[in-house]
């Protein structure tokens, strides 16, 4: 707790305009991540965390309503900063990314290594011999073979493209890498090269990860901290052990109970019911209508409250427990 | 072993009547390649996708089979289901109807006997068709012209797979539906002609956590209501253990290991397995700490497979000299269980 | 019916589709309008008629919209016949002779000449034709005579060509010298009540004797009238179905043709479309327009065989390629591959799951495509190809550039069919751009 923090999230919000009304998919979310920490945001597919990967890399679709909250990289804040400023001095310098699918990130008519030296000619005026030999030093760095700098990408493995596209993140050394679903496409085997890959050269590198997945196995390998989110909101806050080890949130309960394990018996459960519109999201708890555990003070929206132990949860049932 | 043992019934088998004591379907010694051509025309090699893969499933039972992306469990998932041709050996139906001589009209009877669950829940729903019309198209190129009785079997399957209220889905089109119900019709569209046997391609890694399991249990139900054989098709062990009762794992073309689910899982005998094993998280938070062990490489190239056994440059106990010169047989390490490995001679 | 009223509601999100929908609304209540009020048979005889249709009308008269932009009104034609409020009748005897006097009483109140001037005479008569004396009388009083003649049953008096009138009005036309003041140049109009005097001396119990007063005016309807005295109107109102119909199934046909051609190439592979890609190829470099120049030349004018011409030469063109490659993605759809494994025959998929997933790439373009297929009608039309019996504006302008019509000063004969044809063109493309925008963000999911 003594470190500084790298970056503060205060509500931020982000509103997509779509024909049947405002979609608010990232609603009000707060955080905070340490330097050199990774931190994961766990949720399912329409809970809105790809858009807020979106909303802190600011790439934004056209249709955005409201973009709006404060967020703070190293006591800067980001939001008030206009387009230009954002793109010369925070994309790709301070925060960086590894897309979804690395195949379709890479762009299929360049080398793979002008494309990794690429974000060091723009952001650090290098010339471009100079880039290509750091952009070597990070294929290395990332177990890429040298000598696969002059290929295109069609001529590399899933696997190979994915560490491509990691290095092209990491080249500017950024402060954060966000990683969206950086495994999702990729084999068993693949998977957990990249894994290996990410704990690596989070020791060796003093960058700070925001991992985002719907993955909560792959999620574990990587994470010192836990988002979950659902619905738009952030529900739980937690340390990565205690949080695998029993999680708080009856959502994050559940989500962890539906997992199916190999090296456990316990038949997985599933959820009930799908997760809320962000059209129009319903006034109380947003879990609420899944909940086993609803009760009437559920109609309510909850506070996040600050757990005895230092989790933070969204939740009614640990208003008690909670520190004021 | 059996695959002999079948195809000596089969041989023996003079009538046309159906052999109730044979397997309901009987993959023999089945080779998939596709002819690589240069420039349109030109022999360039072959895709080995499946190299001499046999196995035997019975009616009622559920089998995974357990490989990565490129393995070949795709071209023989499309072999059985009768989109591609063997090249060689067969894929034998309830002991007598051979898929490599079946001629269209015993083809596209045979095609409705095998569902087929889909990996892309939204890919594979026409998007211009709604829930009823995708449900009543396999009954109308069935031939099944009572419009009644077409609608009758959209409810019961539909009921089977919970969708319900049956009408609330009916006029939907799947982009309205949320990806478990998008899987759902799928199933339902795979069940509705009431087929022997399912083969389900991947079909939760689409699909979130949440929604998963209950997909993999709809099945698992109706696999035990319908009686029917199921081919499990996943990258994923950690699903396999709740719906089938074997494994085969496949590597490079090739079943590396066949083994009834409990037995692999605590007791694998193949590397690639055991690699396999290894890669497969579960939620933990210990993970952060450790590193995996992973072999080295990536797969062969099907065009020019190692000599010997297949995963011989990637593998921890290579026996030089053995592995990288001959290919192991199958060897029996267990009750049902095999390896094709020399480690096990 | 849901998707429809969805369609339209995404429609009316694109101002420019709304105008383009407006403007096509109109252009088919035009058509609906010509087609209820003159019928096909009609239209023909109109346009093919000579004199007999077509006398009263004034030649090369421009549209009466025209005076709203000028201070000088220019004259409408006015056609006095005996039976009309304005013509008073006296009958004396003379002699033993009956004679008709027919008073035409004329209020000329516009700023210009008129084109020129005849009456038609009809009479009923034995053996002895009826004699006629006729005068002009201008509003100051003035009595100007005209040559005498005797009728025939039918026969026309032309104010130009008496030799009388020319010999007293002298430095004029005969049309200014009756209209103008005297003694003034240049000529002035002078405007008031004028009167014709005829009068008829009949020789037989039985004769009769009728005359038709017309007095050709400068503007005419709200199209004008070209060289042979044909009401552009019936031309602009006609064109506008045939321009439609040879438009929409041209784009028809071309667009679904292809779609179908590419289909079936794309979903068989091999031979199939080999062969289509070639014929595609070969076809890409034919001229068209030089070969439709020919068949129209050599065979066949008519509009139907043009458009049969047209969509042969155009189904195997570049649209079968753009299907082509997006057929080839749709194939290996997850969807289709369920179809085959629950044994959907070849057609089968072919029509029920790959061609409607390109409607909404079809559509877009087939509403673009049709301007296309009218401007090319109407170029054909233009070079002298058009159909041989129907009026279109393709042929007005075609009538129009062969008598020099802009050279003459008759620009609206060339502009009208123009501005049609451009808003035609315009309205189509606004509606085919906003629907591409709408449909194909669709497409992206293929």
């Amino acid at each position: 707790m003594a470190e500084k923090t790298l970056l503060r999230v205060e509500d931020l919000k982000l509103y997509f305009r779509a024909t049947r009304g405002i979609v608010q998919a990232v609603d009000g979310v707060n955080f905070t991540l340490n330097p050199n920490e990774a931190m994961v945001i766990i949720g399912e597919s329409g809970c809105g965390k790809s858009s807020m990967a979106r909303a802190l890399l600011r790439l934004l679709p056209r249709n955005v309503h409201t973009y709006s909250g404060k967020v703070y990289l190293n006591g800067t804040e980001l939001i008030s900063m206009s387009d230009e400023e954002y793109r010369q001095q925070i994309r790709w310098l301070k925060i960086s990314m590894v897309p979804q699918a690395a195949m379709n990130a890479l762009n299929p008519v360049l080398r793979v290594g002008d494309q990794v030296a690429e974000p060091m000619m723009v952001h650090h005026g290098v010339r471009k011999e100079e880039a290509l030999v750091q952009a070597a030093n990070m294929f290395q760095r990332v177990g890429v073979p040298v000598d696969f700098l002059t290929r295109y990408p069609f001529e590399l493995s899933g696997g190979m493209r994915q560490r491509a596209a990691i290095a092209m993140a990491l080249v500017t050394a950024p402060d954060l890498v966000i990683l969206d679903e950086p495994t999702s496409a990729l084999d068993v085997l693949t998977q957990a090269n990249i894994m290996n890959l990410l704990k690596r050269i989070k020791k060796e590198i003093a960058t700070s990860f925001l991992l985002i997945t719907h993955d909560i196995a792959t999620s574990s390998e990587l994470a010192d901290r836990v988002a979950v989110m659902y619905a738009g909101q952030i529900v739980e806050l937690s340390d990565a052990y205690r949080f695998f080890t029993a999680p708080l949130h009856p959502y994050s309960q559940k989500l962890m109970a539906s997992v199916p394990k190999l090296r456990s018996t316990m038949e997985p459960e599933f959820i009930i019911g799908q997760p809320p519109s962000l059209i129009n999201p319903p006034t109380g708890c947003r879990f609420a209508a899944r909940c086993p555990l609803r009760f009437e003070k559920c109609d309510q929206e909850p506070p996040m409250f600050q757990h005895v132990d230092g989790r933070q949860v969204k939740c009614w049932l640990y208003e008690k427990e909670a520190r004021s | 072993m059996t695959v002999q043992e079948t195809v000596v019934q089969k041989e023996t088998l003079a009538g046309n009547e159906a052999v109730s004591d044979a397997p309901l379907l009987s993959i023999q010694h089945l080779r998939v390649w596709f002819e690589l051509r240069r420039f349109g025309f030109g022999h360039a090699g072959y895709v080995k996708a499946v190299d001499d893969v046999s196995f035997d499933l019975q009616q009622g039972e559920a089998v995974a089979v357990v490989g990565e992306s490129g393995c070949g469990k795709s071209s023989l998932m499309k072999t059985i289901l009768g989109l591609n041709r063997p090249t060689q050996g067969d894929v034998v139906f309830q002991g007598k109807y051979r898929i490599s001589q079946m001629d269209g009209k015993t083809l596209r009877w045979y095609r409705r006997q095998v569902g087929y669950v889909q990996q892309d829940p939204y890919g594979a729903l026409p998007p211009f068709m709604n829930v009823q019309r995708i449900l009543e198209e396999p009954m109308i190129v069935a031939g099944i012209r009572d419009k009644s009785e077409r609608l009758e079997r959209i409810h019961k399957v539909l009921t089977e797979v919970k969708m319900t209220p049956v009408e609330e889905y009916l006029p939907k089109f799947p982009h309205m539906i949320s990806g478990g119900q998008q899987q759902r019709v799928v199933i339902a569209r795979a069940m509705i002609l009431e087929p022997k046997l399912l083969v389900a391609d991947e079909p939760v890694s689409m699909l979130d956590a949440s929604v998963r399991v209950e997909i993999l249990k709809l099945l698992r139900g109706l696999q035990e209501t319908h009686n029917l054989g199921v081919i499990y098709i996943t990258h994923d062990l950690s699903t396999v253990r709740y719906f089938s009762e074997r494994i085969f794992v496949m590597y490079a073309g090739q079943i590396v290991e066949k083994s009834p689910v409990e037995n692999l899982l605590h007791d694998a005998k193949h590397p690639y397995t055991h690699a396999l094993l290894a890669a497969t998280s579960d939620p933990d938070a210990r993970n952060a700490e450790t590193f995996k062990e992973v072999p080295p490489g990536e797969p062969p190239s099907l065009v020019k497979p190692p000599a010997g056994c297949r995963f011989h440059p990637r593998c921890p106990h290579i026996i030089r000299g053995e592995c990288d010169v001959n290919v192991p047989p199958e060897f029996e390490v267990g009750p049902d269980h095999t390896a094709a490995c020399w480690l096990y001679k | 019916m849901n998707a429809l009223k969805n369609a339209f509601r995404e429609i009316s999100q694109y101002p420019s589709a709304v105008v383009g929908l407006v403007i096509i609304g109109l252009l088919v209540a035009f058509a609906v309008y010509a087609v209820a009020t003159i019928p096909y048979n009609e239209a023909i005889r109109l346009w093919r008629g000579g004199e007999e249709v077509w006398g009263d009308y004034p030649r090369n008269a421009s549209p009466a919209w025209t005076n709203w932009f000028s201070a000088k009104k220019k004259p409408e034609t006015i056609i006095l016949t005996s039976d009309d409020e304005r013509v008073k009748k006296e009958t004396q005897m003379v002699g033993s002779n009956q004679e008709i006097i027919m008073h035409y009483f004329i209020d000329y109140q516009y700023d210009d000449f008129p084109e020129e001037m005849i009456i038609f005479f009809t009479a009923k008569y034995d053996v002895k034709q009826p004699h006629i004396t006729m005068k002009w009388i201008t509003p100051d009083g003035r009595e100007l005579r005209m040559s005498q003649m005797s009728v025939r049953q039918s026969d026309q008096y032309r104010f130009e060509l008496d030799e009388r009138l020319k010999r007293r009005i002298k430095d004029m036309s005969v049309t200014q010298g009756l209209f103008a003041l005297p003694d003034v140049t240049p000529p002035t109009i002078q405007k008031g009540q004028y009167e014709l005097q005829i009068s008829a001396l009949m020789f037989e119990p039985n004769t009769e004797v009728d005359a038709k007063l017309v007095i050709y005016g400068k503007v005419h309807g709200l199209a004008g009238t070209d060289h042979l005295r044909r009401d552009l109107m019936v031309a602009m109102l006609w064109g506008a179905p045939i321009a439609l119909a040879f438009g929409i199934l041209a784009a028809l046909g071309t667009s679904v043709l292809s779609m179908i051609i590419a289909a079936v190439g794309s979903w068989f592979g091999g031979a199939v479309d080999e062969i289509i890609q070639r014929i595609t190829e070969v076809n890409l470099v034919l001229p068209v327009l030089p070969i439709l120049i020919m068949i129209g030349t050599l065979y066949s004018r008519s509009i139907w065989t043009i458009l049969g011409a047209v969509v042969a030469l155009s189904i195997f063109s570049s649209s079968i390629k753009t299907f082509r490659a997006i057929f080839l993605q749709i194939k290996e759809a997850p969807y289709i591959e369920a179809a085959r494994s629950y044994g959907a025959g070849n057609l089968r998929i072919i029509f029920t799951y790959l061609i409607p997933r390109l409607i909404p790439v079809l559509i877009p373009g087939f509403v673009i495509g049709i301007p296309t297929y009218v401007f090319l009608e109407a170029s054909l039309a233009v070079l002298g190809l058009g159909d041989p019996v129907l009026p279109t504006w393709g042929k007005v302008i075609n009538d129009a550039s062969a008598q020099g019509a802009l050279f003459n000063g008759y620009y609206y004969w060339v502009l009208q069919p123009a501005v049609l044809l451009m808003i035609t063109g315009l309205a189509f493309s606004m509606l085919g751009f906003a629907l591409d925008r709408i449909f194909n963000p669709r497409l992206r999911g293929v």
